[in-house]
């Protein structure tokens, strides 16, 4: 017997269609059905492809490092460009970004150094960019947890009286977690100035959302939580910045919380080590393909006269020369100091934490056996 | 701010008078608020009311719902927004109800409130205070006396502590709040209503010493928290069999003050570790071990844990066989030799 069982409210709501202001063929759809919001003006558009395309060209590089068994690991984002890249693009300078390990691209949109993005997937250290500069918290791994950072800096940020708006990327499967749940309560019970933007790539590794949850869409849960939920064509990159930007827009002038859900796919693998063709259809993944974020833009921004061949060219110059820092920054000689282990546990220095550390520079030295039986004698 | 560092001067000295934990753990409270704008509070209950041991009477009253807010009932939930508070600038101590309901908070406690430093080489710290109530001996039910200490000690990035007495309770949790890394604040339930008098702002030892609170000869007693009542009464009874029994209070669980202990012992030569906790994989095993590792040629004996068993915590009418007892105490000193 399946745990699946038939859900007869599901099955009697009607299909919900995302909403999107620039559908598959590049055609921008009528008023009528772009949910009241406003195609985003040529130049902000053609900003958005600029860095789509960026993006994309870095991801592709650095999962092709992956490959060549020169990272540790990388979780890729292509096919997602249009959730990543609008969510940054719809931030202002002051607000912060609570990124997932998949949302490297959204770092590397908000002026993070491919050096400092891949300081963790290449293995120096957990994480290694400058939060505070960026305004962009660590990229977190265990799913969900970081919906409640930002909730709980959205909100000291309220208490301060500052105009600042926290935004969070998670993905579908992260929101069967308990955490996700007790942000989305805790954001609307606080009127915190936070967006939720989910990243419905249909799948939690191997798990498709129908076996996450019953309900329709994830955007339909907000209502529970007594804030708005908006469904949107996640691979429109047009809808997506336009969405958040009034979410960001409601945030930062009191009206509290919004969950966004993009629904996008997963083109490449959850990482490295998985094995995509034990759990979906290459028809599937195709499918997707040809719904491309990137290709869809274009489509409009070559018919709007926007996007020149020459303007093209310099926009893919600028993704190789990014490509070549990327692969540059791998051949520089990583410095990892093992002492450095014990530097940043706590504030102040602990005894049994320096013995430790004299232990392992006596063992660095070859004579580890020296510190130790240095430290009985000095006992007995 | 280290947390050994003097008390901030804008908290009015006041006479000597007679607390409760309870109401000097408010105090601490109270007095950090006034002294530091960015402390802020929040949990369950604990804003009208004043918490379900009302060691936040008042506050809300006092400073306002900004500072003072009853939070959605869920653990993960509290302790995860406390994050963000504190990556934007805020010292936010909050309350766990009971030990037990600190648990769906393990994951934001474990992952985060204790790597987020080290994940971040120290561009980003959390003063955070985790309030826990813990511990038995107070007719409770299931779920309301665990003493969940050896989850926390065992996770490096955490400092834990718990005091045994009001003056300390004050001045460690004021320590606690002042400390730029986050803290476990462990406070025992059944030592709540304990009374003495109090000055304050009273300062006693720094957050990460152990003290000793009974001087002896022969054994070397350590307690923490509930257990240092227990403690001392086992060596007032024990003077009548001829036992000089040396008292410390550890106060510190992590760090774990290496020093003190270490001293004592060697004088003694003797030691015995007492917690209301279960004894397998509890924090005795590690005092034994540490102890013994650092002090074996002193030892005239093996190193005792007097504790819970390893049980489940009973209920309230089997609670009184499961803790260590004076008595119990005595008799496990009276299985070594003494020659």
């Amino acid at each position: 017997m399946s745990l699946n069982v038939e859900n007869p409210i599901m099955t009697t709501m009607p299909p919900a269609p995302p909403l999107r202001l620039i559908d598959d063929l590049g055609h921008t759809v009528p008023h009528n059905e772009s949910g009241g919001f406003t195609l985003p003006a040529v130049g902000t558009l053609l900003s958005l492809y600029r860095q789509m395309v960026i993006a994309r060209r870095f991801d592709v590089q650095v999962t092709a490092l992956t490959r060549q068994g020169r990272l540790a690991t990388y979780p890729s984002a292509l096919g997602q460009e249009a959730c990543e890249i609008a969510a940054v693009a719809a931030l202002d300078p002051q607000d912060w970004l609570f990124p997932t390990y998949r949302d490297s691209i959204a770092l590397l949109t908000r002026g993070v150094e491919p050096k400092d993005i891949l300081a963790s997937f290449r293995g120096d250290w957990h994480s290694g960019y400058d939060y505070h500069t960026h305004r962009i918290a660590p990229q977190a791994t265990p799913l969900a947890t970081q919906a409640l950072h930002a909730v709980g800096l959205a909100t000291a940020a309220k208490l301060k009286r500052h105009d600042t708006v926290a935004l969070t990327l998670l993905g579908d499967g992260a929101t069967s977690e308990g955490d996700a749940h007790e942000a989305f309560n805790f954001a609307a019970v606080w009127q915190a100035p936070v967006v939720f933007v989910v990243q419905n790539n249909q799948f939690a590794i191997s798990v498709p959302l129908d076996k996450q949850m019953a309900c329709r869409t994830i955007a339909d849960k907000a209502i529970g939580y007594g804030m708005p939920g908006y469904y949107v064509d996640g691979n429109d990159v047009a809808a997506m910045y336009a969405v958040i930007s009034a979410a960001m827009d409601r945030a930062r002038s009191g009206g509290g919380p919004t969950l966004i859900e993009g629904l996008t796919y997963r083109i490449e693998a959850h990482t490295n080590s998985d094995d995509p063709t034990r759990y979906r259809k290459a028809a599937d993944v195709d499918l997707w393909r040809h719904r491309d974020p990137i290709e869809r833009l274009e489509k409009y921004l070559v018919a709007q006269g926007a996007l020149t061949d020459e303007v093209r060219a310099s926009i893919l110059a600028a993704a190789e020369e990014l490509a070549a820092t990327t692969r540059d920054c791998m051949t520089e000689q990583a410095v990892v100091d093992p002492l450095e282990l014990f530097e940043h546990v706590y504030s102040t220095p602990r005894t049994a934490l320096a013995e430790q550390r004299a232990f392992l520079a006596a063992e660095l030295d070859g004579d580890a056996v020296a510190s130790v039986v240095a430290r009985e004698k000095s006992t007995r | 701010m280290s947390p050994n560092q003097p008390l901030q001067t804008g908290t009015a000295v006041r006479a000597p008078e007679t607390l409760t934990m309870a109401a000097a753990l408010n105090a601490a409270i109270h007095d950090a608020m006034v002294d530091d704008p960015t402390v802020v509070l929040f949990g369950e209950d604990i804003g009208p009311l004043g918490g379900v041991f009302r060691v936040t009477d008042g506050l809300y009253a006092e400073f306002g719902e900004t500072r003072v807010s009853d939070s959605p009932l869920a653990e993960a939930g509290i302790v995860g927004t406390a994050i963000g508070m504190a990556m934007y600038g805020l010292r936010p101590v909050v309350e766990m109800q009971f030990d037990a309901f600190s648990y769906p908070a393990f994951q934001q406690i474990v992952s985060h409130v204790a790597k987020m430093r080290n994940r971040t080489r120290g561009k980003i710290q959390l003063p955070i205070v985790i309030r826990i109530p813990y511990a038995g001996d107070i007719g409770g039910v299931e779920h309301h006396s665990d003493s969940s200490e050896a989850y926390w000690t065992a996770t490096p990035g955490l400092t834990v502590v718990s005091p045994s007495n009001p003056a300390d309770a004050y001045s460690m949790l004021r320590g606690a709040i002042a400390s730029d890394d986050p803290v476990i604040f462990m406070e025992p339930k059944s030592r709540y209503w304990s009374k003495a008098s109090v000055a304050l702002p009273v300062q006693t030892e720094p957050l990460d010493r152990a003290v000793v609170l009974r001087a002896g000869t022969d054994v070397t007693l350590i307690a923490y928290g509930p257990t240092v009542k227990t403690a001392l009464a086992t060596a007032a009874q024990a003077v009548t069999e001829g036992l000089s029994i040396e008292v410390i209070d550890l106060r510190s669980l992590s760090p774990f003050d290496d020093e003190t202990v270490g001293a004592s012992v060697q004088k003694t030569g003797r030691a015995c570790i007492v917690h209301e906790a279960a004894q397998f994989g509890g924090y005795g095993a590690e005092v034994a071990a540490r102890l013994t590792e650092r002090n074996f040629y002193y030892l005239a004996a093996p190193i005792l844990r007097v504790t819970g068993f390893d049980i489940p915590y009973p209920s309230p009418k089997l609670e009184e066989y499961y803790l260590p007892t004076p008595d119990r105490i005595l008799a496990a000193l009276s299985t070594w030799e003494w020659s």
